[in-house]
């Protein structure tokens, strides 16, 4: 039996083994053929684990030998951003001051994928400690867009993105502080969303910004992400910050179509100088294509959502210099080599093992933080917030869910913007505010420009995921966006996709 | 509010990153740029305005206290860059 794993979603999966079209054991073979062919040039992974993606899939293939129920992502190659930890693998973060690191625990959102019969395939690429948005700032080398080599797959997720778009794995996750599910999504075509805060537990998921980072699916279609999302959200006595609620079915009405749905386009946004003009009249002709469908489209603006950018680079730093203080050399990470002492260890240590994107964050932090300007920068900041909280309010009042670009651009080149880290940051421009305000999105295809894809904003309040997963569903059903980079197109001819 | 050299290494010293002069010179630059972009949220007139920390309102989320086991001392170790008779090894206080 032969099958492309690129054009096979998670129902056609469990679909596949029941009938006995297949094993898992060859779906997780087929993953590590198109890793083999691709990830030399593609590096969306930092590390490969076949003995835990065989003893999975032998699981799930004893489970469909004995006639059993299969559990909702029963035999689907899944892989990992690299800072989620699961006992067998490292977790490093992509940085030096964790190479080699051994989880001695399993991230919850990774044990419930896994206890959904998923076959984990690996961990992926990122940028270091998630600080970036094209995956450059990875201690491993880049990861490459499978729709253009040349380009940036986006960050900080980037890993997790491009081995979706590259046909490597079914479904991965991602974490987001202010757009690294999210605008990776949009650079690799693929769907991507970032659930309210509190929805997924966080628990074994290295920390960057504590009251923004939130876990979410990467997929290709958005019926996937949902089914996703019904497996990782939930309360978790290890999250304090986790939500009890009641339980839903993300997948139940996302074929409720677009009718009388009030979609609001956010004018400002939307207008800012820097957005490419074709994203944005791809925005507009998916909001076109909403209100043919029947959806109430208008107007709205966020104009506290200006002062979102330099908010996040105050709340997202200062968090993450606490967070990142526990790296010093001493029962985990990098060590320098003969320390004087114990200050000498830590200095070291610390200066040899973060990369440079990594440093600068933790000094503006610190430095937002120290005595005499902790008032100035980050008590401003977490007021902003409150702005930007009570513009979303107001909008929402008024409509059930928002659109805008995900990013202003298209993938960019790497070596583009690497040495300007403030253009870089603007790349985040749209989805910082909805990590401020700790609300749902999700970024969907919408089109594209010069071969490259272009990601859909949906926002919606908060615990409104079914809402904007309707919209998006309704948005890839219209464009009709062929998720398949020509890339891999024309590797599914030849060699490397196919098992047994 | 520009920062100087002096502050770029009180700042290192904070965050125990021992830092080379070529860092603490293009960081110097870095972070004025960086600050520049944010000086645009210092110059808003807030007053009155909740500062909001979490986006989610939860407070004392608390479970039942029960004993139950954590890291055992093997897993605890497992990582450790040096380690002598079952404890974390490291160099002595002050030069």
């Amino acid at each position: 039996m032969t099958f492309d794993l690129s054009s096979l979603t998670v129902t056609g999966i469990r679909e596949g083994l029941a009938a006995r079209e297949f094993s898992a054991v060859e779906l997780a073979e087929s993953a590590y053929a198109r890793i083999d062919a691709l990830d030399a040039d593609v590096h969306a992974f930092n590390s490969l684990s076949r003995d835990l993606a065989s003893e999975a899939a032998r699981a799930v293939d004893a489970l469909v030998a004995a006639g059993g129920e299969l559990p909702p992502l029963a035999g689907v190659p899944v892989a990992f951003k690299d800072n989620m930890n699961l006992r067998g693998t490292t977790t490093t973060c992509s940085s030096r001051i964790l190479e080699g690191y051994r989880s001695v625990y399993d991230c919850t959102a990774v044990r419930r994928m896994l206890d959904a019969g998923a076959l984990p395939v690996g961990k992926c690429n990122m940028d270091e400690f998630a600080f970036g948005s094209s995956t450059e700032n990875s201690a491993f080398g880049p990861t490459h867009n499978p729709w253009d080599l040349d380009r940036v797959p986006g960050g900080s997720s980037g890993g997790s993105a491009a081995a979706i778009a590259a046909g490597e794995v079914v479904l991965s996750l991602g974490s987001d502080t202010g757009g690294s599910i999210r605008q990776p999504g949009a650079l690799t075509g693929t769907v991507a969303m970032k659930p309210t805060y509190g929805r997924v537990s966080r628990y074994g998921c290295v920390a960057f910004a504590s009251s923004l980072d939130q876990i979410g699916p990467f997929s290709k279609t958005v019926e996937e992400c949902a089914q996703t999302m019904n497996v990782i959200c939930g309360k978790d006595p290890m999250d304090a910050t986790s939500l009890e609620r009641p339980a839903e079915d993300f997948t139940a009405g996302l074929r409720g179509g677009v009718k009388g749905l009030r979609v609001g386009i956010v004018r400002d946004l939307l207008d800012l100088e820097g957005c490419d003009p074709r994203v944005r009249r791809s925005v507009l002709d998916a909001a076109d294509t909403l209100a043919g469908l029947g959806a109430e489209v208008g107007d709205v603006d966020l104009p506290s959502t200006q002062y979102g950018l330099p908010a996040y680079y105050i709340i997202g730093p200062a968090e993450a210099s606490s967070n990142l203080a526990r790296f010093d050399g001493i029962r985990y990470g990098h060590r320098a080599k003969d320390a004087d002492d114990v200050l000498d260890l830590y200095l070291r240590s610390r200066a040899e093992g973060f990369g440079p994107e990594s440093i600068r964050r933790i000094m503006i932090g610190t430095y937002a933080l120290s005595a005499g300007y902790y008032d100035a920068y980050y008590g401003q900041a977490q007021k902003v917030r409150t702005l930007i909280i009570r513009d979303f309010e107001r909008a929402f009042a008024d409509f059930d869910v928002l659109l805008t670009p995900t990013s202003p651009t298209t993938a960019f080149k790497i070596g583009e913007k690497a040495a300007d880290p403030v253009s870089m940051y603007l790349s985040d421009v749209y989805t910082i505010p909805v990590n401020l305000a700790g609300i749902p999105a999700v970024s969907v295809p919408c089109g594209s420009v010069d071969g490259l894809p272009v990601g859909l904003q949906i926002m919606g309040s908060h615990f409104a995921e079914s809402t904007i997963l309707r919209a998006a569903y309704a948005v890839e059903q219209a464009c009709g966006f062929d998720p398949v980079p020509p890339l891999v197109k024309a590797l599914a001819g030849g060699r490397g996709t196919t098992a047994s | 509010m520009a920062i100087s050299e002096q502050q770029v290494r009180h700042v290192a010293m904070l965050a125990r990153l021992g830092l080379t002069d070529e860092q603490v010179a293009s960081l110097g630059t870095e972070l004025n740029d960086i600050l520049a972009q944010v000086d645009k949220i210092s110059a808003l007139d807030l007053t009155g305005v909740e500062p909001t920390a979490h986006a989610v309102p939860v407070t004392n989320v608390t479970r039942p206290d029960v004993v139950r086991p954590g890291l055992s001392r093997d897993d605890a170790l497992l990582n450790a860059p040096e380690q002598q008779d079952g404890a974390f090894l490291i160099p002595k206080f002050g030069a």
